[in-house]
């Protein structure tokens, strides 16, 4: 049975890893409908909770496959889990690094920088639609989004600061 | 002051130096990166590994640095652990690539545990779960954010399309990633490589 569960892990990341062009936003998309969706580990809602833990640690956040592997076959889990989620991409970027340094002079080498740029933006707008829409956003919450995006983009304001108060905004509303 | 002919000798140690590049402690490039997976916050661990590695530690120049960013981004897999897999890798050789990525993701996976177990004694209260709530909506700002200063890459009107085409597939109609992503890279790939040769016979 945990077998099968951790099975069903690395079934699930492995792809992930390979297909995750552009960084972790780029599959959010893709994890939550795999997750949430096709194998039920849990409901939407889960999914946004550990969504927001994984943006509010540190390091990569694509950390929340730990989170996933932990709630579906505990410790071990969250190993397999986040070996699958990072040994494909890490081979195929080493691979993908000595192969660069071989090829200084190829119009392959351009052509996959321009190539891929589009693929990247494309998943990552298609990442910002999925959590919206797994998390039933309010209103509030898509004010919300909408301004942080817009400080970040127009401040120095970092991005601590301002979960720092959306945290205490909203847990003012909770208690109102 | 220094005279002409000292000033050339000081060149000259500096190239020496540059080319022969001092081996880095296996410990030492991990301690780096450890330290960086558990202090950077989603979207600036790049600039973090900036000031250590290039401002603090001169282990990569600048414009090197930069190429190395570029290709985490573009390659598969999450930005931070590519940057460190590329640098470690460059410093050490493939020991030293799995030695940085250890360092990022094992503390850091330590850390995000601590956070799921808080979150399992406490996700059912409501204000936790409030809180929860505005902070994912921030984190998806972050995203957004994110999506904006990559599409500055993107200006001209075929890839444009391709990159409208994969968020209509994947965010609106929710068709499944891998088919969509396995079609339209090749096709990307092959635009570009064909606009390349058109524009330099």
């Amino acid at each position: 049975m945990t077998d099968s569960k951790l099975l069903g892990l690395i079934l699930v990341f492995a792809p992930l890893s390979i297909m995750s062009f552009g960084g972790g936003q780029a599959i959010i998309a893709d994890m939550q409908h795999q997750t949430v969706d096709v194998q039920h580990w849990m409901g939407g809602s889960q999914f946004v909770d550990l969504f927001a833990l994984s943006r509010a640690a540190p390091g990569p956040s694509t950390l929340i496959a730990a989170l996933i592997g932990w709630q579906v076959a505990g410790f071990l889990g969250a190993v397999v889990a986040t070996l699958a989620i990072y040994v494909p991409s890490s081979l195929a970027v080493y691979g993908a690094v000595r192969w660069w340094h071989a090829s200084k002079d190829s119009p392959w080498r351009a052509a996959l920088e321009r190539g891929l740029a589009p693929i990247a933006v494309g998943l990552v707008f298609a990442g910002v639609v999925a959590v919206l829409q797994a998390a039933n956003a309010s209103v509030f919450q898509l004010l919300t989004t909408a301004v942080a995006a817009g400080l970040l983009l127009g401040t120095r304001i970092g991005i601590y600061t301002i979960m720092a108060v959306a945290a205490v905004l909203y847990a003012a509303l909770a208690v109102i | 002051m220094l005279n002409h002919s000292q000033l050339n000798r000081l060149d000259f140690m500096a190239s020496e130096t540059r080319s022969a590049k001092p081996v880095v402690p296996l410990l030492s490039l991990m301690g780096v990166f450890f330290r960086v997976g558990i202090t950077s916050f989603g979207g600036s661990t790049a600039a973090w590994l900036y000031r250590e590695i290039v401002e603090r530690r001169g282990w990569l120049d600048e414009p090197h640095f930069i190429t190395a960013l570029t290709l985490a981004q573009v390659l598969p897999g999450a930005n931070p652990v590519n940057l460190s897999i590329y640098v470690g890798s460059q410093l050490r050789g493939g020991i030293g690539g799995a030695a940085a990525a250890f360092g990022m993701v094992g503390p850091a996976f330590c850390l995000i545990l601590v956070l799921g177990y808080l979150y399992r004694q406490f996700g059912d209260n409501p204000v936790v779960h409030m809180m929860l709530g505005g902070l994912a909506a921030v984190g998806v700002g972050m995203t957004l954010y994110i999506g904006v200063k990559l599409s500055r890459q993107v200006r001209k009107p075929v890839p444009i399309l391709i990159a409208l085409a994969i968020f209509l597939m994947v965010g609106v109609l929710h068709w499944p990633m891998v088919p969509v992503v396995l079609v339209l890279t090749p096709l990307s790939v092959g635009l570009a490589f064909w606009g390349t040769k058109r524009a330099a016979p």
